[in-house]
């Protein structure tokens, strides 16, 4: 199998086509071997990557942007492994990486979880067996918190500053332990937390209170793989599913009220105004009922086959990867 | 030609049919050829060795397997195709494929008569589009590789893609579109400007200069460009001819004249055939008369010009240099004898051209016999031709969808009961399947073919590697998604198979759970029972306190929970409702009976606290356990030999008989007082 990890330019963002789309196509700047597939991944900072591969390791590659190559900077071997038994039955793959620089998180199928810290040849911390079963996703809640989500359905919040080796919280859905297959925290808001579920089912939890979801949202028809909260525009959420469908969800009310998004940086300008305008984005994803109105569904792909595997949001572009082999990019999702 | 290069003999290395008799097995993705005890009488050849179907695949043989030693020493081969699915720029002509193959199977069907033709002209236009987007990926390939072989083989490839284009773009003319007298001589002339580039460069040369007409190859562009009935350019570059020339001022103005004259067919509704052929004729014998007169007796170029637009087959002829192929060649009579042609007349000159071109010189080659098959509208011979030259089947088997949604094609039964459709589907898929990722692809086209998709389906995708959960998550949607639980059941059991033997015991659980395998969640649920007698406590809590409605699945399970459940109560001090629950545990008959006695053993602490928990009932019920738990055992050695056993035994009696004594007495004593 050759699985490649590959950097592509698409484009200037000047060029303003008739849509985003089809506007210049993306072109392959480098790409580097790499062995296993890759099961997640996110850039540290402006110029390193860390990727998670199905063999267990952690890699960092570094993209050098003078001469546009890349090159492995660091690799831990063997970050997930099962226990070796007599009948250790093949190796564990690494589900999921989140990175806070220089503090790198991983998650795998063995259960564990490891904190690295980048240039660091051992690990920091290695929590064993933190979960009988597969690790799914992991999220920094705070510095020093993360959130991870597991395949019996549940969210566990645990504080790295504690030695013990237990979360310190733990939530669960209702009903079935549905597997749970991703996680994404609110921007500005920390409490609000959206994990998807293997039955496509969209979970949003407010972890100041109670140990179930505030409110489950019926989505799409198979696994939602990815779920991610527009980073500067939080009223807007991304999910996309193995159904192939990839959905917007749109919770900003009207129009004079919107923040806008052009507006970089973390804080949402609605904490400027005043407290009405507050209040409806503070409760914007937790008093949500769609009945209300309040809620604008969309679902980005127009001919859906294949599986949407990964999706990523940044301003105004959009990317996401399908099992059709195709990445797409969309540079106006707002217009 | 690439077509003919590309069908080497099929011979598998080492295996010698004329010493052994050999024997076979097909697998899902290669062949198993092993000899056997037997000699052979009389040797054949050994050609007849690849699939039924199609060939031209070179087969790579390994052995397998030695001999035992004896003289006669038996060896199993291997023969596996090698696959053009494993050439990386050819995936985005599989993946693109696929989605129009999707959109298509999707498409409208109520859509009739002219909208319905226009859709699968576009379909049509889009296969052909993808066709060239790979072309030009594989050109770039062969441009910058180093390598080569690799570029051979790069090179090959783009031959091929651009044979398969032609013959798409051939198909579509005739069968998608089926276009008619008029138009057809249209779109025939588009698809050879299209594909006759061999004198693209000379074009480029001779336009590029600095004063055309000096140009030695003047004469031969305007010659290319009158074959392919491209007048205006034609007599662009003559202009320039006759400025330079002034002497021939006259003749260039009468053939300026006439070229420009010359009656083409339409694509609107201008014309009527009728009238074309009335003015066509006009026009024709005009030329003739300007022939017969000698006007251009003193330019043999120009004559010769003229002659070609009389239709003058030895003329034309003269030029075959710059047609290059016959198809051009018919194209060209057509155009300057007989534009309104007819779709049924197209065999007669076809074979003619072809003839006439090859001259007896050379013998056809399988491009040109596929091409002359669809030039006398044999379908089935046209799929079954490129069937036998083509390597894979990606493309009679897309081109024969297409053919069959224009409602072409019969469907006259193969001896497998399915149609050729299908069939050609179904190999297609199949050769998908042995790819590690382009499987996917292989599963919506299972599920277009509705007789023998499913049951392909069902025993190809048990056979797909499960190296990552994610990768058993995708191939289980597939499978639930298509009712097949079977196979949901068996990669369950896989799954969680994998994850007991790791020690993770909630995957397990979660995999059992997913499958609904009430049986496999009793062995787990017995695992952690034996933990916990094994180690006095429970691992993996997080998962038995949170087991939720799962619990239900097996009684095993249920037991697991409420037993973790009355270490909890215990633990919390609720002392009675802990008591209930263990009793609950043995009279409702959730604990299996092995457990028994360490339930009862559980008990004892309950029955030595200061305050009486056990009511005299329930008093009664434990009593009645341990009895039924130690009579049905009298001859097990276990519990008499066993000394700790029989001690427990006798302390549970006394434990009960103190609690019994005491709770009479306080049930005894009259409340509230």
């Amino acid at each position: 199998q050759d699985n490649r990890i590959s950097i592509w330019s698409a484009g200037d963002l000047g060029n303003a086509g008739l849509n985003g789309e089809y506007h210049g196509e993306p072109h392959l700047l480098c790409d580097i071997q790499h062995n296993g597939d890759v099961m997640d991944m996110q850039f540290l900072d402006q110029e390193r990557i860390v990727v998670a591969s199905s063999t267990g390791t952690v890699t960092v590659f570094r993209h050098h942007q003078n001469n546009q190559t890349l090159s492995a900077d660091h690799r831990w071997e063997k970050a997930h492994y099962h226990v070796d038994q007599d009948t250790s039955c093949g190796g564990a793959a690494c589900t999921g990486v989140v990175c806070n620089n220089p503090e790198i998180v991983t998650v795998g199928e063995d259960g564990r979880i490891n904190l690295f810290r980048a240039d660091q040849k051992d690990a920091v911390r290695t929590i064993d067996n933190a979960d009988s079963s597969t690790l799914h996703a992991v999220t920094f809640l705070r510095t020093t918190e993360i959130l991870t989500v597991n395949s019996i359905g549940q969210l566990k919040i645990w504080d790295l500053r504690q030695q013990r080796n237990e979360p310190s919280q733990i939530f669960s859905l209702a009903g079935d332990r549905v597997p749970l297959h991703c996680v994404d925290r609110h921007p500005n808001q920390q409490h609000i937390v959206a994990t998807g579920g293997q039955d496509g089912m969209l979970s949003i939890w407010d972890i100041r209170q109670g140990t179930m979801p505030v409110s489950l949202l019926n989505a799409h028809e198979a696994e939602m793989w990815e779920v991610h909260f527009h980073p500067s525009d939080p009223d807007h959420l991304f999910t996309c599913s193995e159904d192939g469908s990839l959905w917007h969800w749109d919770t900003s009310t009207n129009v004079s009220e919107k923040p806008s998004f052009l507006h970089q940086g973390g804080r949402s300008t609605a904490y400027l105004s005043h407290s009405t305008i507050n209040q409806s984005v503070v409760s914007a994803w937790l008093s949500n009922d769609p009945t209300k109105d309040r809620m604008e569904i969309t679902n980005l792909i127009p001919n859906q086959t294949l599986s949407v595997n990964s999706l990523d949001v940044l301003g105004p572009c959009l990317v996401y990867g399908t099992d059709a082999e195709a990445i797409y990019v969309n540079r106006q999702l707002f217009a | 030609a690439p077509l003919t290069d590309t069908v080497p003999p099929q011979v598998v290395p080492g295996a010698d049919p004329s010493a052994r008799q050999l024997c076979f097995a097909w697998g899902p993705a290669e062949v198993l050829v092993c000899e056997t005890l037997f000699g052979r009488a009389g040797g054949f050849r050994s050609r007849c060795l690849a699939g039924a179907g199609a060939a031209a695949r070179a087969l790579t043989g390994s052995v397998a397997g030695t001999g035992d030693g004896a003289p006669s020493s038996s060896r199993v081969f291997v023969v596996r195709r090698d696959q053009d699915i494993y050439i990386q720029t050819l995936r985005k002509l599989f993946n693109e494929s696929h989605g129009i193959f999707m959109g298509l199977q999707r498409s409208e069907e109520e859509l009739a008569g002219k909208s319905r033709k226009a859709q699968l002209v576009q379909v049509s236009k889009n296969y052909r589009s993808v066709i060239r987007a790979c072309m030009e990926d594989m050109h770039q390939a062969a441009i910058s590789t180093r390598d080569p072989a690799l570029q051979g083989q790069y090179s090959t490839q783009v031959s091929i893609l651009s044979a398969m284009e032609l013959i798409w773009n051939l198909c579509e003319i005739l069968f998608v579109e089926a276009a008619t007298a008029g138009p057809l001589l249209l779109r025939l002339l588009d698809w050879v400007r299209l594909h006759v580039c061999d004198v693209d460069s000379m074009v480029r040369e001779v336009l590029s200069s600095e004063s055309p007409s000096k140009h030695k190859l003047f004469w031969n562009v305007v010659d290319v460009f009158v074959l392919q009935g491209r007048m205006d350019e034609a007599r662009h570059l003559l202009s320039k001819e006759a400025s330079a020339n002034p002497t021939s001022m006259n003749m260039y103005k009468i053939l300026d004249d006439l070229m420009k004259k010359m009656p083409v067919p339409s694509l609107g509704n201008t014309q009527t055939l009728t009238e074309l052929e009335l003015k066509w004729q006009h026009w024709h014998e005009e030329c003739q008369r300007y022939l017969h007169d000698g006007t251009f007796a003193s330019s043999p170029h120009m004559e010769s010009i003229c002659k070609i637009l009389v239709g003058d087959e030895d003329a034309i002829l003269e030029k075959k240099e710059l047609m290059t192929t016959w198809y051009h060649f018919l194209v060209t009579r057509l155009l300057y004898s007989h534009p309104t042609v007819k779709p049924m007349e197209l065999r007669f000159y076809a074979q003619s051209s072809m003839d006439l071109f090859l001259g007896g010189q050379s013998s056809p080659e399988p491009l040109d016999m596929i091409l002359m098959a669809a030039f006398e509208f044999e379908m089935h011979q046209v799929i079954k031709e490129c069937s036998i030259v083509l390597s894979n089947w990606w493309f009679v088997a897309h081109l024969t969808d297409l053919l069959d949604h224009c409602k072409l094609l019969q469907s006259h039964n193969l001896y497998f009961g399915s149609n050729m459709r299908e069939f050609l589907l179904l190999e297609y898929a199949s050769g998908l399947f042995s790819h590690h990722s382009l499987w996917q692809l292989g599963v919506d086209y299972f599920d277009h073919c509705p007789e023998y998709g499913r049951v392909y389906l069902e025993l190809h995708i048990e056979r797909i590697p499960l190296s990552t959960e994610q990768k058993a998550l995708k191939v289980l949607r597939i499978c639930e998604q298509r009712q097949m639980h079977e196979q949901v059941r068996s990669i369950c059991k896989i799954m969680a198979m994998k994850a007991l033997r790791n020690n993770r015991l909630g995957s397990a659980l979660s995999w059992s759970i997913r499958a609904k395998d009430a049986a496999f969640a009793t062995l787990i649920s017995d695992r952690f029972l034996k933990d916990y007698c094994e180690r006095g406590c429970f691992s993996d809590l997080d998962l038995i306190d949170n087991l939720g409605p799962s619990m239900l699945l097996s009684d095993r399970l249920t037991f697991l929970g409420k037993y973790r459940e009355f270490h909890r109560l215990y633990g919390e001090k609720r002392f009675p409702e802990a008591a209930r629950l263990l009793l609950t545990l043995m009279t409702a008959h959730i604990a299996p009976c092995s457990f028994w006695m360490t339930l009862l053993t559980d008990a004892l602490p309950l029955l030595e606290q200061k305050e009486v928990i056990f009511s005299a009932e329930q008093t009664y019920e434990l009593m009645r356990c341990l009895e039924d738990l130690t009579a049905g055992n009298p001859d097990k050695k276990k519990f008499q030999d066993d000394d700790v056993e029989t001690t427990k035994v006798e302390m549970l009696r006394l434990a009960l008989a103190r609690n019994l004594a005491r709770v009479i007495v306080k049930e005894g004593t009259v409340e509230g007082s």
